[in-house]
């Protein structure tokens, strides 16, 4: 279902159906700040990208989301992140809850030594469904989604580490969206890929937005107005211009971004 | 010459030589214990020497050396009949005997005690044998050999049912005495009742006692009667023969068979003479066993504990101090656990079960004394650092995308652990297993003091109830080793079983090194992370 709204917002906040909220973040590693007071809202069932030179936070601020940085024993939060209204951070939600509703493709891809079929629904099967019914049927379609079905359908219970690297990288988000995410978190999933690989993920990153949220890091400024929808630039952790693409790339209202965009600095 | 040795063609000499210099080394440990193990059960021609002082000597030729005193050759024989002679081997100089042969008729008869026997037969007496047929000496021999096999499995019979009985008395015993201890009275109807019967059995524990002496008395009667070479004659009775031959007139095929007799018999019969002959069975259940029993403990601990040093602890000051203490347990000397395992587990717990639990048997010690399970638990302590190191190793080794991707889905720690990490870890741990096992089989002397001792009156696993006793002593080819080749009283006769227990050790060894190793490449198979 398309998202309808083809709003005129050309300011920091076009958008009335925003799925996740972040207001003041500050992030710490120790006594370092990664992040200064962010402010944005990522809209729903869009691609947006987060753009900007590389240690300017973005894998950061995107971890964030899923409380991956929790595993980072000095890492600090403040500020806030909601998901729907809920705030992340909260004991009103459950962190394995929120990485069931935000999923992760990561940079490296990182299939688990199993079968194809076992990788899929490995989010399925921690989350306690077991019944073979349901599993066949996330498989397929699961793996329709990420574009892998007609090349892997006859070897399903083979081992996923037999795959070239693009395809490695599709069963990554096909395990990603087999547990129904609302929103899926892209760390440069292409920056290990060839570029026919690429592309097809870049295509499946279109379709996948009729169905899902997707925030997308990626230093390819290309790539970013290829895919998206929106854009945001983030500069040594300040988050300099959020907007459409279109215009962003177009006229940006910053210097710093058009600086950026233009390749006087990378 | 710099640019020679910066190119590295020394250094690579150099690593090769060390290489095939270690490999050497246990090839030639291998192949020592090979060749003097496995031709100990061939049978050996028997070769006869007329000295010129009139003597005739008849014996195994072992080995040939110069004379120390100069004077030309000695020959080192085996002459058995330690009955005879007091001693099993002699030299004598090739300069003192006139002729030499390899007469055809002499025989070679394994006995019960006092080793082999050399010499020639002279008569046979077997009652109630059939005399119409016309059998040569040797084959009445035989014959009275089979007959004689029949009444040894009744005297047999009667010895499971003697000893059976002996058992049902030593439950109502200690049943009585435990009632005693509780201070219930004599004339209580229980204890009366075990009297009762304790009585009765004692009646037909009399009976048996009585048969099995007659059966002996049967037993005896079958005989032959041999002569040494010098004419001194020898009455062996035929129930004590364990194997004969005439060892000049084998042909392969007899000598083959006779080989795969004696080594069968290694594997499953019971200790001869002091260890010096016989089987080796209850050494090898017992060695297998305490692995067994030992993995059980050193495993699972060591693992569990890997997790959480690798998984859950942080990295503070405490969690190293606990890492390097773990490292350094592996260095301790074996002996030194056996001497806590004594301390701690033998007389510091195992007296503590005792009171608790075995009272009534106190004074003799239950658990208070060395055992399997203390002997097994000794073993785990000095492995378990092992399997912690490697275990952490194979966890440490495994990309922290995985994991990551894992939690990324959804799932605990807990989860990605058992369902994720565990199984990728899984060669590696194995190889701590291999190891850990590997060092049960080989350590001997904390078990000497925890519990292995020289011959164990039975197995620590057998079909009464409760089936394992984890309390009672056993016996260990390690240990078994040690004993035949510097404790038993006759050294020189006790060395070619030096050379076969070995063997079968590091056969044991090997062989279950080699079921885990099969089973790590399996799983290193399923679990490699291939790719680029």
């Amino acid at each position: 279902m398309k998202n309808s709204h083809k709003k005129t917002a050309v300011n920091t906040n076009p958008l009335a159906d925003p799925v996740i909220e972040v207001s003041n973040l500050d992030f710490y590693y120790g006594s370092s700040q990664a992040l200064f007071d962010l402010n944005m809202v990522f809209p729903r069932r869009q691609v947006t990208a987060l753009i900007g030179p590389s240690g300017c936070g973005k894998s950061t601020f995107l971890r964030c989301i899923n409380r991956m940085n929790d595993l980072v024993d000095v890492s600090r939060m403040q500020g806030s992140i909601s998901i729907d209204g809920t705030e992340i951070n909260s004991g009103d939600l459950d962190v394995i809850e929120l990485r069931r509703r935000v999923g992760m493709v990561f940079q490296k891809s990182n299939p688990f030594p199993k079968s194809i079929y076992e990788n899929v629904i490995y989010g399925l099967r921690i989350a306690g469904i077991n019944d073979k019914n349901v599993l066949d049927e996330a498989v397929e379609k699961s793996l329709i989604g990420a574009g892998l079905w007609a090349e892997v359908k006859d070897r399903l219970h083979e081992s996923a580490l037999g795959m070239s690297g693009g395809q490695m990288q599709r069963l990554c988000i096909a395990r990603a969206i087999a547990v129904n995410p609302e929103v899926i978190l892209m760390d440069e999933p292409c920056s290990a890929l060839d570029p026919k690989s690429t592309a097809r993920v870049e295509e499946l990153i279109k379709e996948l937005r009729d169905d899902f949220t997707i925030i997308i890091v990626t230093h390819n400024m290309q790539q970013a107005a290829r895919v998206s929808d929106y854009t945001a630039f983030l500069f040594e952790g300040v988050l300099v211009e959020y907007d459409k693409t279109d215009k962003l790339f177009v006229k940006p209202a910053h210097k710093q971004t058009e600086d950026y965009i233009t390749g006087r600095f990378g | 010459m710099k640019q020679f040795i910066t190119r590295g063609e020394p250094q690579v000499w150099l690593t090769a030589a060390a290489l095939t210099t270690t490999l050497l080394m246990g090839l030639a440990l291998i192949v020592v214990v090979l060749v003097n193990g496995l031709g100990t059960f061939w049978p050996a021609n028997l070769s006869q020497f007329n000295m010129t002082n009139g003597q005739v000597v008849l014996g195994e030729v072992l080995q040939q050396e110069p004379h120390p005193d100069g004077r030309g050759d000695r020959i080192q024989l085996k002459v058995g009949n330690r009955d005879l002679y007091g001693i099993d081997f002699r030299w004598i100089s090739v300069a003192d005997f006139s002729e030499q042969s390899q007469p055809e008729q002499v025989v070679c008869v394994e006995r019960t005690e006092y080793g082999n026997f050399y010499g020639e037969l002279l008569s046979v007496v077997v009652p109630k044998a059939d005399r119409s047929s016309e059998q040569s000496l040797w084959q009445q021999l035989q014959t009275g050999r089979d007959l004689v096999a029949q009444q040894q499995d009744v005297l047999s019979d009667l010895a499971d049912e003697v000893s059976d009985i002996s058992r049902q008395i030593e439950v109502r015993q200690i049943t009585d005495h435990r009632l005693a201890y509780k201070n219930v009275s004599e004339s209580d109807s229980e204890r009366l009742n075990l009297k009762k019967e304790i009585e009765l059995l004692k009646v037909d524990f009399a009976e048996k006692l009585t048969k099995q002496r007659q059966q002996r008395r049967v037993l005896e009667g079958y005989y032959a009667e041999f002569a040494d070479m010098n004419g001194r004659t020898v009455h062996i009775e035929l129930a004590n023969i364990v194997r004969s031959y005439q060892p000049n007139q084998l042909s392969l095929f007899s000598s083959a068979a006779i080989y795969a007799d004696k080594l069968l018999e290694l594997f499953i019969g019971e200790p001869r003479e002091s260890n010096t002959e016989g089987g080796l069975f209850p050494a090898i259940f017992g060695t297998v066993l305490l692995i067994f029993v030992m993995s059980i403990f050193s495993f699972p601990l060591g693992v569990i504990a890997a997790i959480y040093l690798s998984e859950y602890a942080g990295d503070g000051i405490m969690v190293r101090l606990v890492r390097i203490a773990v490292n350094n347990l592996a260095g301790i000397p074996s002996i030194v656990y056996g001497i806590f395992g004594l301390g701690f587990f033998v007389y510091g717990i195992g007296s503590g079960i005792d009171e608790l639990f075995f009272a009534d048997r106190l004074p003799t010690p239950t658990f208070g004394t060395g055992g399997l399970l203390w002997a097994s638990l000794t073993l785990a302590l000095l492995t378990v650092p092992v399997v912690i190191v490697t275990t952490e190793e194979a966890l440490g080794a495994i990309p922290g995308g995985i994991r990551e991707g894992s939690l990324a889905l959804g799932s605990t720690r807990f989860q990605t652990l058992v369902r994720i990490l565990l199984p990728m870890a899984s060669p590696g741990i194995m190889t701590g297993l291999i190891l850990s096992m590997a060092r049960a089989a080989g350590e001997v002397a904390p078990l000497m003091i925890t519990g292995v001792v020289k011959l164990a009156p039975a197995l620590p696993l057998d079909g009464d109830f409760p089936f394992f006793h984890l309390e009672r002593k056993f016996m260990h080819l390690g240990f078994h080793i040690y004993d035949i080749g510097f404790q038993s009283p006759n050294v020189e006769a006790a060395r070619p079983m030096v050379f076969v227990t070995t063997l079968l050790l590091v056969l044991i060894v090997i062989v279950m090194s080699g079921v885990a190793i099969r089973l790590r490449n399996q799983m290193k198979k399923k679990y490699t992370f291939g790719t680029f």
